[in-house]
């Protein structure tokens, strides 16, 4: 029996559709990060789980409950917000507890929760002060307490650590990863930082315009995205879109490139070999991530998918563990991911690996995949 | 180069200031000078006042045109000085206050945590309220309280000022809570609490710096009306500005300028009172919105 399942659930403000049929199901224990551009409708899919928003069709079950017509407090759910919502007129240990006093929980039980969720969350020493008093990161800390404590069927994350330093940001996260492998709970985890959602994910929605354009395992999402938004989307810095022509040579299917004066194909990875043959004559974009073009072949000995060319340096951006070449392909910017001791400089010619085993490749028109 | 042209400014803003706070204290001086003619012509004797100046300080200090303002003088036909007023002012003024700033926090709350299809716009017509002049009301309101029967009483008065101050303390409560992030309220809904729990133990709380400004001007808009006053009571249910005024129009013969003038202290004074205790709460609460806090 799944966690949170939502069938076709659209959502109208007005004649707007911000959400159009909308079908994922999570499992017992899963970690669904909901991704996407600001306004891609994925805060409002976690307001109608919630039950803070209505919906306009479709359904939404938490645990094999329907839960259209329930309201927020019965739905069995928990919620940390981007502002952490911490009640500024109440201790950190009345903010942990309230939740549990609206509904009753006798009071030793309550202190026993309190210690406890406060031991999880190592924050036993800041349980009497007020929430003006807290970090930015303690009032986080606080806010996942005080969803801990109610112990949900569902957790509900929206954007909670935009609001934190870069620093402390990756430490949070680790912390709610650590979380969740250590509770098996049930989280819907609402992001725009696409490396939050590769980091945290089991599995990745990624949205936009109200519709889910891909559902998957986050290294599924980053070596197959469906299409060019997903593609551009996952991954800092993002994939590489070449326009390019689409040849065949030798009875195989490949792309023509042109970069420093000299033209040179790719053949197409097998997978894609029967697809792109339709294609031959016609222009695709072809898709290349950064990694996929390095200084030397991450793999010894010839390999058959790495090809060798020489490109001119427009750009070096050193980022400590690795530098960023920009370079020319068929007229468009391409990012390539060297390592620092290559020593690229710009204007100077260097000789670059391609790694051709996972191209990807688009329909220009419909920017859906090819394969 | 720099250094003389420091001191030169240095010496130019210290002018500036000398100059500034003299203005000010003109200003302050002026300002004070009803309440110290006043408070002076209260201390003295009739014959004090006839022999000397308004600006001279009392020959001998006499309590007894206070005491006569309070118990003996006369409002019209009778002659019980302003106490039983001061007290109707009280037993109206207080209800009045609370209620409408309550209601005030409650409309605030909802028009900004609740917001529903057209709550802009019953804001707006809300506002309207606030620059409906008194005049034109006291005809509608003079037939609608005979309609309920509440015509010429304390209640009356209290619904009267009500409805009047709601406009504003709406306005006051709403400009606070908008401050309020929304997320505060749905976290309170998903941790199980209602409508009311969410107002009494979260909004409400919050809510001291408004409240203040709030009791300030309710306290000094009803304290101080005259015109519901004179309208809607009569005889020994009215007002002390009613009083005030049949006190200082009603002669015997002699204007008794001291007494006047300790009557007229005495109505102002609970207005002062709140001013003196809670005025810097006032200014704090009225720019709390601007600042995050």
């Amino acid at each position: 029996m799944g966690a949170l399942s939502i069938r076709n659930v659209i959502k109208r403000f007005g004649s707007v559709e911000v959400l159009k049929g909308i079908n994922i199901d999570v499992d017992d224990g899963e970690f669904l990060i909901l991704v996407g551009p600001s306004g891609c409708g994925k805060s409002t899919l976690l307001n109608m789980i919630a039950g803070l928003d209505t919906i306009s069709s479709g359904e939404i079950a938490i645990g094999g409950r329907l839960v259209n017509d329930l309201s927020p407090k019965d739905r069995d759910i928990a919620m940390v917000f981007q502002s952490y919502a911490l009640y500024p007129n109440m201790s950190v240990r009345d903010n942990i507890s309230f939740g549990l006093k609206i509904r009753k929980v006798p009071k030793d039980k309550q202190d026993e929760i309190v210690r406890r969720v406060a031991k999880t969350l190592q924050m036993e020493p800041l349980l009497s002060r007020m929430p003006s008093q807290l970090s930015g990161g303690q009032r986080q800390r606080v806010a996942m307490g005080r969803a801990l404590a109610r112990d949900p069927a569902l957790f509900l994350f929206d954007e909670p650590l935009s609001n934190l330093d870069a620093k402390l940001r990756v430490e949070m996260r680790t912390e709610i990863k650590l979380l969740h492998e250590r509770m098996k709970t049930t989280i819907v985890y609402v992001t725009h930082d696409q490396i939050e959602a590769m980091t945290l994910g089991d599995r990745i929605a990624v949205m936009k315009d109200g519709v889910v354009r891909q559902l998957a395992h986050p290294q599924e999402v980053y070596d197959n995205p469906a299409d060019l938004f997903v593609a551009g989307f996952i991954g800092s810095p993002s994939m590489n879109f070449i326009r390019c022509p689409v040849t065949e040579e030798s009875g195989r299917a490949g792309v023509l490139l042109e970069g420093g004066g000299q033209k040179f194909s790719f053949h197409a990875p097998d997978s894609t070999q029967n697809a792109l043959k339709q294609w031959i004559g016609k222009e695709v974009i072809m898709g290349i991530r950064p990694e996929q073009i390095t200084d030397r072949s991450p793999w010894s000995g010839d390999n058959p998918h790495v090809l060798s060319r020489s490109a001119k340096i427009e750009v070096v951006q050193p980022t400590g563990p690795d530098t960023l070449v920009l370079i020319h392909l068929n007229g468009t910017p391409v990012n390539c991911r060297v390592h620092p001791e290559a020593g690229p400089q710009p204007g100077k010619q260097m000789s670059l690996m391609f790694d051709l085993s996972k191209l990807v490749f688009f329909d220009p028109q419909s920017e859906r995949r090819i394969s | 180069m720099a250094e003389p042209h420091r001191t030169q400014t240095a010496g130019g803003q210290r002018l500036g200031r000398v100059l500034i706070y003299a203005l000010l204290a003109v200003f302050a001086l002026y300002y004070l000078m009803p309440l110290f003619v006043m408070l002076t012509t209260s201390l003295k004797t009739l014959d004090d006042i006839r022999a000397g100046n308004l600006l001279s300080l009392p020959k001998e200090i006499t309590f007894g045109a206070w005491a006569k303002a309070w118990g003996t003088a006369c409002t019209g036909v009778e002659c019980d000085g302003l106490k039983g007023n001061f007290k109707n002012s009280v037993s109206f003024v207080l209800p009045a206050v609370l209620i409408s700033t309550l209601i005030g926090a409650f409309n605030g709350y909802v028009l900004t945590q609740w917001r529903f299809r057209g709550s802009d716009l019953l804001f707006t017509l809300l506002l309207i309220g606030c620059f409906i002049p008194f005049q034109v009301v006291l005809l509608p309101m003079a037939q609608t309280l005979g309609y309920m029967g509440i015509a010429n009483s304390v209640v009356g008065l209290i619904f009267v000022h009500v409805v009047y101050g709601l406009a504003f303390t709406t306005l006051f409560f709403r400009n606070f809570y908008i401050t309020v992030p929304a997320e505060l309220t749905k976290a309170a809904r998903i941790d199980g609490a209602g409508f009311f729990t969410i107002f009494w133990r979260i909004i409400l709380p919050l809510s001291p710096p408004i409240i203040v400004v709030c009791v300030i001007w309710q306290f000094t808009q009803i304290w101080n009306d005259f015109l519901f006053g004179v309208v809607f009571s009569s005889g020994q249910r009215q007002p002390i500005t009613v009083a005030l005024n049949n006190l200082v129009n009603t002669s015997t013969g002699v204007k008794e300028y001291n007494v006047d003038m300790a009557a007229a202290i005495i109505a102002a004074l609970p207005t002062l009172f709140v001013y003196i205790v809670a005025g810097k709460y006032f200014l704090r609460g009225l720019t709390a919105g601007a600042v995050k806090g």
